[in-house]
């Protein structure tokens, strides 16, 4: 296809157009993407840092695509601007055809595939196997507030940094390990809002 | 009795299941609810189910209502966001509708219209969240203020066979967690992986706080069997199962189908912490006695085996 009399290869129109919802398998592990999310943990140094990329509209964008070039490859990212991978082993839950956000849907083959593309694994398999490879299964249990529509395209790394996915599930991220057992890690109370 | 007083009591629950038909008619709901009766404490209307377009579950609903039985309309999130999940809660509660069963919903691929598109904006687990709150806090996901509250009674799914089978009981815990008071399974054919699935249940305290209810059908031809273990996604028909209906004539299998339906009936009562059995038998509804009679479980109004 050609824009503006550029052409572009039509194997990188996911650049422009979004990716369909396909389970994607992450392309790094999860040792390493736990060591990275150490290194992601909002500090003063990443606020500040965020903050300056978002005063400037062409740094955002930049910034955006940037993020979309280093997540789409790696984990099938379809940029929905509110991150879930720190609590499903890295795993992208928007990658599920339904779009699960608190676990799979029942209908997963036998042998762990997803009952839309049969030829790919359910994400929330492969999420529960590498987050307990890890000891962090019990990230599994936070719950998922409904998904934001209106943030498609943001970049979630400035979400994250400026503080706005704080209520996206209950708990935190790797402090789920004392949860009750219920299910309830940090509490339903507060309601889906 | 209601479906909730009924587990209240302790005594063993039986629901059962109503497809609603491809058409502008609830005359086949009305005889099949009346046909039931007698046998069950509540009836699921579907909701569009495998994807098809059929009658609204919240009209079948009202039909099994004015038929003298207790409905439970299922909600799935395949077709409707979060606006029309929450206004169709307050019009079913309005006109008594007072049993909701929530689910995920098959994709439409799998329907007669494969190139819908497919909602879930909400997931299972945050519709039975956002059902609680309206109920309890009498406010809408957005924050504004119901009034009145609607009542309802909550119910869920959960599929205890399939991957990853280490975090189904936790998932049903989630679901617990937001709200859910009652589950029913998807089919049991292994009553064994069944059994194990309890054990996590029963570990994580859930059969306390949630009634679990054991799905349950009767095989109805070899046909029907090849359909379920090969195109129902999430089913898992064992092989002595396989084997054991496929090795009578095939005159008899739609027999050996509801005996075979009755022992695991008889099967998961035993098994701790089960409250009871949710039939699976939308459009087999005739069946329904021959398993409970066979299961030693009689109609509900005889009020057999202390129910």
């Amino acid at each position: 296809m050609c824009l503006r009399g550029i052409c572009i290869p039509r194997g990188t129109v996911g650049l422009v157009t979004a990716r369909p919802a396909i389970p994607a398998h992450p392309r790094i592990g999860a040792r390493t993407a736990y060591l990275l999310q150490r290194m992601l943990r909002p500090n003063a140094g990443w606020r500040w840092l965020s903050a300056r990329i978002e005063a400037s509209g062409p740094a955002r964008a930049a910034f955006t695509s940037a993020e979309k070039l280093v997540k789409e490859p790696l984990f099938g990212c379809r940029m929905c601007g509110q991150c879930a991978l720190p609590v499903t082993g890295y795993v992208c839950p928007m990658g599920c055809p339904k779009e699960l956000r608190n676990g799979p849907c029942g209908g997963v083959g036998p042998d762990g595939s997803c009952e839309v593309y049969p030829a790919r694994r359910c994400v929330w398999v492969e999420a529960y196997e590498r987050a307990a490879s890890q000891g962090r299964a019990a990230d599994l249990r936070v719950l998922h507030r409904p998904a934001d529509q209106r943030r498609w395209g943001q970049s979630s790394w400035l979400n994250y940094w400026q503080g706005r996915d704080a209520g996206l599930w209950t708990g935190h991220a790797g402090e789920t390990g004392e949860a009750d057992g219920t299910g309830d890690a940090g509490g339903s109370s507060r309601g889906p809002r | 009795m209601s479906l909730r007083e009924r587990l209240a009591s302790g005594s063993f629950a039986v629901t059962a299941e109503i497809s609603p038909p491809r058409g502008a008619s609830t005359d086949p709901i009305t005889a099949a609810a009346t046909l039931l009766r007698d046998w069950v404490d509540a009836v699921n209307i579907t909701d569009n189910q495998g994807s098809n377009v059929r009658l609204a579950s919240w009209a079948g609903s009202l039909a099994v209502l004015a038929a003298g039985l207790e409905p439970v309309m299922q909600m799935t999130c395949r077709d409707r966001n979060r606006i029309a999940l929450q206004s169709d809660l307050l019009g079913a509660s309005a006109l008594g509708i007072r049993t909701v069963l929530v689910m995920t919903g098959d994709h439409p691929k799998f329907g007669d219209h494969p190139g819908a598109k497919p909602v879930f904006d909400l997931d299972s687990v945050q519709l039975l969240w956002t059902l609680r709150t309206m109920r309890d806090q009498a406010t809408l996901l957005s924050g504004r203020a119901l009034d009145p509250a609607p009542e309802c009674f909550l119910g869920a799914v959960e599929n205890p066979f399939a991957p990853p089978v280490g975090f189904r009981a936790e998932r049903l815990g989630k679901k617990v967690a937001v709200g859910a008071q009652f589950v029913q399974t998807q089919f049991v054919f292994d009553v064994p992986a069944f059994g194990r699935w309890m054990a996590q249940v029963r570990d994580l305290g859930l059969h306390e706080r949630c009634a679990i209810l054991a799905g349950v059908g009767a095989v109805r031809s070899l046909r029907a069997l090849d359909y379920m273990r090969d195109k129902v996604p999430g089913v898992h028909v064992p092989d002595e199962v396989y084997r054991r209906l496929r090795a009578v004539p095939a005159d008899r299998t739609a027999a050996e189908g509801t005996r075979l339906a009755a022992e695991i009936v008889g099967q998961v009562r035993e098994i701790q912490g089960v409250a009871g059995v949710h039939l699976l038998v939308a459009g087999n509804e005739r069946v329904v006695p021959g398993i409970l009679d066979g299961a030693g479980l009689g109609a509900r109004s005889e009020g057999h085996n202390g129910r």
